[in-house]
């Protein structure tokens, strides 16, 4: 049901703990995403990622260690983050063995208030996901320029 | 040209009821804001605001033809948008790249820790 979806995914030679420390505590997400990291863990928490020109606040939406960890970003100014008006960052670790598979997706807005079957059936037609929906957004233009 | 998404067209594209109109307007090339009002499942209205939106992040632009106004896409735009899509993929993979790295640094050292006389 999600729309516009990045997922992303990476194989580490490192036991689940050890990942979920380096994605979750700030001194270690600084050396992979932001300048400066604040973090609040627990679901509801409170997070600033600064960067070189600007700050972006995000709101904690799961922490459960060691295999899942989420937060919301990219709402508007002033407003609360939600399903609506905000993308969601999900982080999901699965053990094997002396690994461990970290996967990442970021997904944008759900449909809310459409009709079911419309729902169902735009669902469908993007299934596979927002950059799909651009690839081919871009081939339709490109035919009609050469048309 | 950036290719960072800027917040509005971040926040134009995100919403999958204007890419609905987008996708619309893409295939028709050309149309009123009646004309797509009758070819989706929301109100005349939300098309309107959606329209303002799109125009706003200058996905779209729009020409007057006699009463009529009809709106059209902006290719050249469209196509930074898709550029922007695939630098935040690209974003997330050298995020991943330097978890990876980090969290196996991490674990060699305990290991040897561990591991070592």
């Amino acid at each position: 049901m999600a729309e516009f979806q990045i997922e992303r995914e990476v194989v580490i030679d490192a036991p689940v703990e050890v990942v979920w420390r380096t994605i979750t505590e700030p001194e270690q997400i600084r050396q992979w995403f932001a300048d400066r990291v604040e973090l609040e863990l627990e679901p509801g928490g409170r997070g600033l990622m600064s960067f070189e020109d600007r700050a972006v606040p995000f709101v904690v939406e799961a922490v459960e260690p060691p295999i899942r960890f989420a937060f919301r970003w990219n709402h508007p100014a002033g407003e609360e983050p939600a399903a609506g008006n905000s993308t969601l960052v999900e982080f999901t670790l699965v053990g094997e063995g002396e690994r461990t598979r970290l996967r990442v997706a970021e997904r944008g807005l759900d449909l809310v208030a459409w009709p079911n079957a419309e729902k169902d059936r735009y669902a469908e037609e993007h299934r596979g996901g927002w950059a799909t929906f651009m690839d081919r957004l871009a081939r339709l233009l490109a035919e009609r320029r050469r048309g | 040209m950036s290719t960072e998404p800027s917040d509005e067209l971040w926040s134009a594209i995100a919403d999958p009821s204007r890419r609905r109109v987008l996708d619309l307007l893409v295939r028709n090339g050309e149309a009123s804001a009646s004309w797509l009002a009758g070819r989706v499942p929301f109100s005349r209205q939300a098309v309107s605001k959606h329209l303002v939106v799109l125009e706003q992040a200058r996905l779209i632009s729009r020409r007057k033809q006699g009463r009529e106004v009809l709106y059209q896409v902006d290719a050249d735009r469209l196509d930074q948008a898709t550029r922007a899509m695939a630098e935040l993929a690209r974003q997330w993979d050298r995020r991943l790249d330097t978890i990876k790295r980090l969290a196996e640094a991490v674990h060699a050292q305990t290991k040897d820790k561990t591991g070592g006389p």
